[in-house]
């Protein structure tokens, strides 16, 4: 799988001797990965040890002080226009949904693709109710979040990143703020968009899910990427002790 | 579920209890009563306190203010009010030194401005309309009051009474709201020569009372402005109040800013939005809206502080009561005339409170 996927392609991101900071607490230490075009990669590994910042680094959330970052070739550096052009590539989905609380379900669908590609108005509604009905919420879009559960609100969120067509999708934790029975809803359909070739780069606990959707899962700890292997390996026959340690503890 | 007739099968047959009516003392007006007047001993105190206080003082108010009032012909040695008064001195007291045969013109304008009202707080139109006619109206209203275009222009010394109140008021909330908000984002802005402006600003304005404000911008502003260049009196206290009321209204918008939680931006901020585009469409809308309440208040306090143009010589409708009061065939009727004025004053103000609260209940989203 991993195989078919890395061959002959050049990778859609590309970290190198990535190091951040906050502070003099040095968060992300010599970060190296690539990310080829429809992989899914987990990241997991312990509270603190950098799986947000990292994500957050890809579409400049976070800024980075050293190493580079390269999304389709694309450099990110302080150029507002690279920013700009990585973001419209990249889309995120955050662990406490963020919806904007005073716009419906619809107009938080319809804002960016309407001021960010100058889609009209009538074009950025049928888009929004095409990805509404890809996460089966159709029939919610006048309602405002509020009035959602949370694990609708997460596919809300979901579909509202889908609306930017972005080429790789980035879960910071999506199912961690959601009851037990509300995380199925959406990590079915996170599975399925994993299932359409889109890029995605998921930090989550779920193991379960991991295994069954993952090309690769990467473990990360203090700041380091200590293991990266394929969810099977990965699961029976980790190489460190930190990760069979990290594993004994949540499975 | 006390007496238990058993089933066939061995079990127990639920049988719910019948439905009993609420004790007596919590419904009706005496439940009401108990509840909230009679519930301790101290509130019961109160109450009877409250109530000996109301008896001594209604029915001499009552009595004097309609019972005992002549409405329409004086009748200096009467005993209660007499609101001849008011009606006499009505027009100085709207318009205040307002031309007799160009009373059409502040006429027109109030109706045009109280069908404005009603439209708004009838919600008649889309915002973005009522916005836009706030915001383009006045300006075609202030030519019809003023003169121009045709019309007869009327010296703004003249200009006086509730119809003065109103014009500082409503132009000083139109321009000191985005005044304000201006300030307030400039105040956190990333651009260190920005922010320390609007931070400045703020922080001068707010350490000064209005009065001084008024004082300075009627007194001292000629002194510095460059020969020739004239502003008048009007102006320079409008500018004034706008000055105060925006500085106030900025930092009311600055504690509705901060309690935007960073996600918001982040969430924007990754859908591509600009950090305009982000400030426009997602952080103002919630900013403002956590502060309706206190912004109603700034709104009210800036129609109320329209009443210290006086001290720089303007007549407003407070002043225009107080000069009423002393003309000399008028003596003696300082009561009336404060009474009424505050009356004006309060259905004002209480109808702002009333529509804020109105808008504060819709935007439960
Ligand atoms: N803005 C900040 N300023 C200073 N330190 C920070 C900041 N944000 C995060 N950190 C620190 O950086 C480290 C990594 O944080 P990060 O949020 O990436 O961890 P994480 O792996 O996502 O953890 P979790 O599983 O709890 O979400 C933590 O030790 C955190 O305390
Ligand atoms: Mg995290």
């Amino acid at each position: 799988m991993v195989m078919e996927k890395t061959m002959g392609n050049t990778p859609v991101i590309e970290i190198t001797d990535l190091n951040k900071w906050y502070g003099n607490f040095h968060v992300l230490k010599n970060i190296n990965l690539r990310v080829y075009s429809g992989e899914v990669i987990v990241i997991c590994g312990p509270s603190g040890s950098g799986k947000s910042t990292l994500i957050r680094c890809i579409n400049r959330i976070e800024e980075h002080q050293a190493g580079t970052i390269r999304v389709k070739g694309m450099e990110l550096t302080n150029r507002m226009k690279n920013i700009a052009g990585i973001r419209r590539e990249v889309g995120m989905v955050f662990q406490q949904f963020d919806l904007f609380p005073h716009l419906t379900i619809l107009e938080n669908l319809t804002l960016a693709p309407c001021w960010v590609r100058k889609m009209s108005k009538k074009k950025a509604e049928s888009l929004a109710m095409e990805h509404l009905d890809r996460v089966q919420l159709r029939d919610q879009a006048l309602k405002y979040p509020g009035q959602l559960s949370g694990g609708q609100q997460q596919r809300v969120a979901i579909a509202r990143a889908l609306c930017m067509n972005p080429e790789i999708l980035l879960f910071d934790e999506p199912t961690s703020a959601l009851d037990p029975e509300m995380i199925k809803e959406v990590l079915d359909v996170i599975q399925q968009l994993a299932g359409e070739g889109i890029t995605m780069i998921c930090v989550t606990h779920e193991m379960g899910f991991a295994r069954k959707v993952a090309d690769r899962v990467i473990f990360m700890d203090t700041g380091e990427i200590v293991e990266e292997n394929d969810p099977e390996t990965f699961f029976t026959h980790p190489q460190w002790d930190r990760t069979e340690a990290f594993l004994s503890q949540i499975l | 579920m006390e007496t238990a007739t058993l089933t066939p099968l061995g079990l127990k047959t639920f049988v719910p209890r019948p439905d009993k009516a609420p004790p007596l003392v919590a419904s009706g007006i005496i439940g009401w009563m108990r509840i909230n007047l009679f519930n301790t001993s101290f509130n019961s105190v109160l109450t009877v306190l409250a109530l000996a206080f109301l008896c001594k003082v209604l029915p001499p108010l009552v009595s004097w203010a309609f019972l005992d009032a002549s409405w329409l012909t004086p009748s200096p040695e009467h005993e209660g009010a007499c609101w001849a008064f008011i009606v006499n001195k009505f027009r100085v007291l709207m318009v205040g030194l307002y031309p007799g045969e160009q009373l059409w013109r502040p006429m027109a304008v109030a109706v045009i401005m109280g069908i404005l009202s009603v439209v708004t707080v009838a919600r008649k139109l889309s915002t973005r309309l009522l916005i836009l006619l706030w915001y383009t109206l006045p300006v075609g209203l202030f030519f019809i009051i003023n003169g121009g275009f045709g019309l007869p222009k009327v010296e703004q010394s003249l200009w006086g009474g509730l119809m003065l109140s109103m014009g500082l008021a409503v132009i000083g909330i139109l321009l000191s709201l985005p005044f304000g908000i201006l300030l307030a984002l400039g105040r956190r802005s990333r651009l260190a020569v920005v922010r320390t402006l609007c931070t400045g600003i703020i922080e001068c304005v707010r350490g000064v009372p209005l009065i001084t404000i008024l004082f300075m911008a009627s007194v001292m502003l000629p002194i510095f402005l460059p020969q020739g260049v004239n502003i008048n009196n009007l102006l320079r206290v409008q500018i004034g109040m706008i000055l105060f009321s925006s500085a106030y209204i900025a930092e009311v918008v600055r504690g509705g800013l901060q309690a935007i939680p960073v996600g918001q931006f982040e969430a924007a901020g990754s859908l591509g939005l600009k950090p305009w585009q982000t400030t426009v469409f997602v952080v103002l809308p919630q900013a403002l809206r956590h502060v309706v309440p206190s912004l109603i208040g700034r709104c009210v306090a800036l129609f109320k502080d329209t009443s210290l143009v006086i001290i720089v010589g303007l007549l407003d409708f407070l002043g225009m009561v107080k000069a009423s009061s002393q003309d000399p065939k008028w003596l003696g009727y300082d009561a009336e005339a404060y009474v009424f004025c505050a009356f004006v004053y309060w259905i004002i103000c209480f109808s702002m409170s009333r529509y804020g609260q109105s808008i504060e209940r819709r935007n439960q989203w």
